[in-house]
């Protein structure tokens, strides 16, 4: 499986992605320079977090102009498995690869721990190691992670089962107390129609070693390989 | 000719920074702000006052970049330097 994980001027997590996809899967993926508009057939692109841009205009914004972005919603139409993670995940909302936006959360605290997140979707090529509604403790730390939709969008990613990832406590109840951010229905991670692009705010690559603190992470990138192979 | 575009978030999105500076002015004294609501202003200069083709240039310029059209509202207003 050849996995490609792009790099924005600022981004911060392109690293550990590799290094967590690697020790995971065996694969090495290839860092791919925001600027590069060909580049060769990969079966999984990844959008890191970090600060593309600095974050300025709105997160993501700036990144989701880059050169690399034609290409890659020329490869998303054709099923190529896409993930954006945190900032990735602003990136895809402002490229219209996902639904909604990201937005300042309501607290206006950078939050930063583990949170509880639900596996609402088990049926996608990224979730299906995990079982239906299973609890994952996930870090995550953003300031920018409120998901809003209007309420029609609301209803068609509910409707399509677009909903992948979802804060709750610790039984699997959406409660207000477990949302970091105020998201819409405690939305953590949402993917596109044909389910072949991902977004989530929290970072399955920062615990996908025992040694970081948890290792709920690792089957989130089993899943994937396994979906390819 | 100076074009100054004012982004603002949509009337029915939340304004945390917006509700917490009206907080601060009332904690302040300003008692009688009832609401505070945040945006961005851009500044753009162009060369001379612009056709109207170059006036929906800058009107495509705010839809696909300077604002998001899901989450924010814009005013294009244009200004001899």
């Amino acid at each position: 499986m050849k996995v490609a994980v792009v790099v924005f001027p600022g981004s911060n997590c392109d690293r550990d992605i590799f290094s967590a996809i690697k020790k995971i899967t065996g694969t090495k993926p290839s860092y791919l320079w925001h600027k590069e508009k060909n580049f060769s057939k990969f079966d999984l692109i990844v959008l890191p977090g970090g600060y593309s841009y600095g974050d300025y205009l709105r997160c993501g914004a700036m990144a989701s102009h880059s050169p690399i972005m034609n290409e890659i919603k020329k490869r998303s139409k054709k099923g190529i498995p896409i993930i954006g993670i945190c900032n990735g995940f602003q990136i895809l909302t402002e490229s219209k690869l996902l639904l909604g936006s990201l937005l300042q959360n309501i607290n206006l605290k950078f939050v930063c721990n583990k949170a509880k997140i639900k596996v609402t979707n088990n049926r996608t090529i990224f979730t299906n190691k995990y079982k239906n509604n299973e609890v994952l403790k996930i870090p995550i730390a953003h300031m920018e992670g409120r998901f809003y939709c209007d309420k029609y969008t609301l209803k068609k990613l509910i409707d399509n089962e677009q909903i992948i990832f979802q804060y709750c406590d610790i039984k699997g109840n959406l409660k207000d107390a477990n949302n970091p951010n105020g998201s819409i229905l405690n939305i953590a991670g949402i993917s596109n129609l044909s389910g072949n692009v991902l977004g989530m705010m929290p970072h399955p690559e920062r615990c996908s070693e025992k040694i970081l603190g948890g290792n709920s992470g690792i089957r989130f990138f089993e899943s994937i390989f396994e979906s390819f192979n | 000719m100076k074009v100054k575009i004012e982004v603002m978030l949509r009337d029915e999105i939340l304004d945390p920074q917006g509700n917490t500076i009206k907080k601060s002015l009332n904690n302040l004294g300003f008692k009688r702000v009832t609401s505070v609501r945040q945006g961005k202003l851009i500044e753009i200069n162009l060369k001379s006052k612009p056709s109207i083709q170059e006036r929906q240039t800058i009107k495509k310029m705010c839809e696909d970049v300077l604002a998001n059209s899901l989450t924010e509202k814009y005013k294009i207003k244009f200004f001899k330097k």
